[in-house]
């Protein structure tokens, strides 16, 4: 079966995000940048379901300017077989990615679409349950473990109070989980061989949808800072200060 | 301004992030309903009546919302959202899984996680695992909400609402519930506790997880970890903090063995007051914490318990 993971370009996660002087946004100039890091786990996750033959091709999609071809290269590098890059704006809202996707998914008919459970920029968490209500497909968000048994894929999923496994009919959606997989390492070879892998490139404007933006955002500041406090020599101090100064046990 | 609020329950219990969410939606208007969708759950409905600022609770009583499916949910709060200018859910498990799919079923995106109301169409939100806070305009008609509870204080429970039972079963069809696994516990929710003591690396193993238990039980505690514990396998991801796991805001958070990586200050940072206990004087827990004290858990951890 064929197998759609969509996968974004962020900063890297080891980078701490800085707010530009005049809060319009976000800094990203000359900041690294990397693939999001529960898409990563989504394409691992494909590239297993193919050396257990359970897929038979993975296609990688991103949406953004040109730059986000160097995840799609990564990805390709991981084991995905082809690429698409959606050529749009980077900023799109999550209802307009998903529409997008949505096309992507009625063209490569892919009976299972992974993708990250959320974005480690936007923190939103939107964009596979959203691909899975304009598709009409069931969902598995959060997924810790991903069974496909016949006509049907078992998704174990990382819920508040532990652990819960859902049955959905294919075609569906999974959202990946941190425990679901860890990402290999992309070999030499590999990448050098992911550079003559095809990659097409279609404009955000051939699809016909409305991407008018859905949001504004009218201003983005620094979280507010939390002083250090001091640093006590004993345990009998920290129960002391804790008990008289800051009064939060008895 | 007519707002449905989702209420996050387990058939039984109304979970207390409700109450939270309700006073959210106070921030909004003040028309709200609550919205009591599952099965045998006549037990949360009598719970939600009592619920300050609602005016009415919908009971949605059947097996096709027994677990919540995310595809039977959102067909259901879809079919209730004409009624309504706002919708709202909490930033918990199940809001967080269904909330997107109703918002695209209405074509209008979605606002998570929101920390803040400046108006009935503009909120405040995290970004960046909290480093950087947005605030945003919706410019859809209808808004659909995700609250980050921790961010507001739970309205009070001498309510007196109307009870409207639904009778339109909404069933996809599309999927079906195999199991839970959950973890029983018999200590405080993660979510609603008011101290919280979490391990880090530096537990070194899950089952040097006892000593955060002895310490735990004398402060009537919810027990965390950090995503590197999970990751290394000590203990489940139910107990993750951070910008991925839950977010806290408890009275007092005690860091064990955390080295404090921005993921996990996301997770935690709003708590009132934070204790760290690390035998690495460098470590950026400390820029955040209100005590720290630079020692061996190992030592440290058996000490605060016999002292306490």
């Amino acid at each position: 079966m064929k197998v759609l993971v969509p996968i974004k370009r962020v900063i890297d996660y080891n980078v701490k995000a800085r707010v530009k002087p005049d809060n319009s946004d976000v800094d990203l100039a000359n900041v690294k940048m990397a693939i999001n890091p529960f898409c990563e786990i989504a394409v691992e996750e494909a590239v297993r379901l193919k050396e257990a033959g359970t897929a038979t091709e993975i296609i990688v999609v991103s949406i953004g300017d040109k730059s986000c071809q160097e995840q799609l290269r990564t990805a390709l590098a991981l084991g995905a077989d082809r690429a698409i890059q959606i050529e749009a704006d980077t900023n799109l809202d999550s209802l307009n990615i998903a529409k997008l996707l949505q096309k992507v998914v009625e063209e490569e008919a892919p009976q299972l679409v992974i993708l990250g459970k959320q974005a480690i920029d936007s923190d939103n968490n939107q964009t596979g349950q959203m691909l899975g209500a304009l598709t009409g497909m069931a969902q598995g968000t959060f997924a810790s473990e991903v069974k496909v048994e016949g006509d049907k894929v078992n998704v174990t999923r990382e819920i508040d109070g532990g652990l819960q496994t859902v049955a959905l009919n294919l075609p569906a959606i999974v959202t990946t989980d941190l425990r679901l997989n860890e990402p290999r390492y992309a070999s030499l070879p590999n990448i050098m061989k992911a550079k003559r892998k095809p990659l097409a490139v279609k404009p955000a404007a051939d699809f016909g949808i409305d991407l008018t933006a859905r949001t504004k955002l009218l201003k983005v500041t620094p979280p507010a800072d939390r002083q250090a406090g001091i640093v006590v020599e004993t345990v009998d101090e920290l129960i002391e200060k804790l008990k008289n100064e800051a009064k939060v046990i008895s | 301004m007519s707002i449905l609020v989702f209420a996050e329950h387990d058939n039984s219990t109304l979970k207390a992030e409700t109450l939270k969410t309700v006073a959210a939606a106070q921030a909004i208007g003040d028309d709200i309903t609550l919205l009591v969708a599952g099965h045998n759950c006549q037990a949360v409905a009598d719970a939600a009546v009592k619920v300050n600022g609602v005016s009415k609770v919908l009971l949605a009583d059947n097996a096709a919302y027994e677990h919540q499916l995310a595809e039977n949910v959102s067909l259901l709060v879809t079919e209730l959202a004409s009624d309504y200018e706002h919708i709202i859910a909490t930033a918990l498990s199940t809001g967080k899984n269904f909330m997107p799919r109703v918002a695209a079923l209405l074509d209008v995106t979605q606002i998570s996680d929101i920390i803040g109301v400046e108006s009935s169409d503009t909120f405040v939100r995290p970004i960046y695992a909290g480093n950087a806070i947005a605030t945003v305009q919706s410019l859809d008609s209808k808004k659909v909400i995700t609250v980050r509870s921790t961010a507001f204080d739970a309205v009070a429970t001498d309510g007196n609402a109307e009870l409207v039972a639904l009778d339109s079963v909404t069933d996809a069809g599309t999927s079906s519930h195999v199991s839970d696994e959950l973890t029983v516990s018999e200590r405080p929710d993660l979510g609603a506790a008011g101290v919280v003591i979490s391990g880090g690396r530096g537990m070194q193993n899950g089952d040097n997880f006892k000593l955060l238990e002895g310490v735990a039980d004398k402060l009537g505690a919810a027990i965390g970890a950090s995503r590197a514990a999970v990751d290394a396998g000590f203990v489940p991801n139910d107990m993750q903090v951070g910008q991925t796991g839950k977010i806290v805001a408890p009275d007092l958070y005690i860091a064990v063995g955390i080295s404090g990586a921005i993921q996990h200050l996301a997770g935690m940072k709003d708590s009132k007051i934070i204790v760290a206990i690390n035998k690495d004087p460098e470590a950026p827990i400390f820029q955040v914490a209100d005590y720290g004290i630079v020692a061996d858990l190992f030592d440290a951890l058996p000490e605060l318990e016999g002292k306490l």
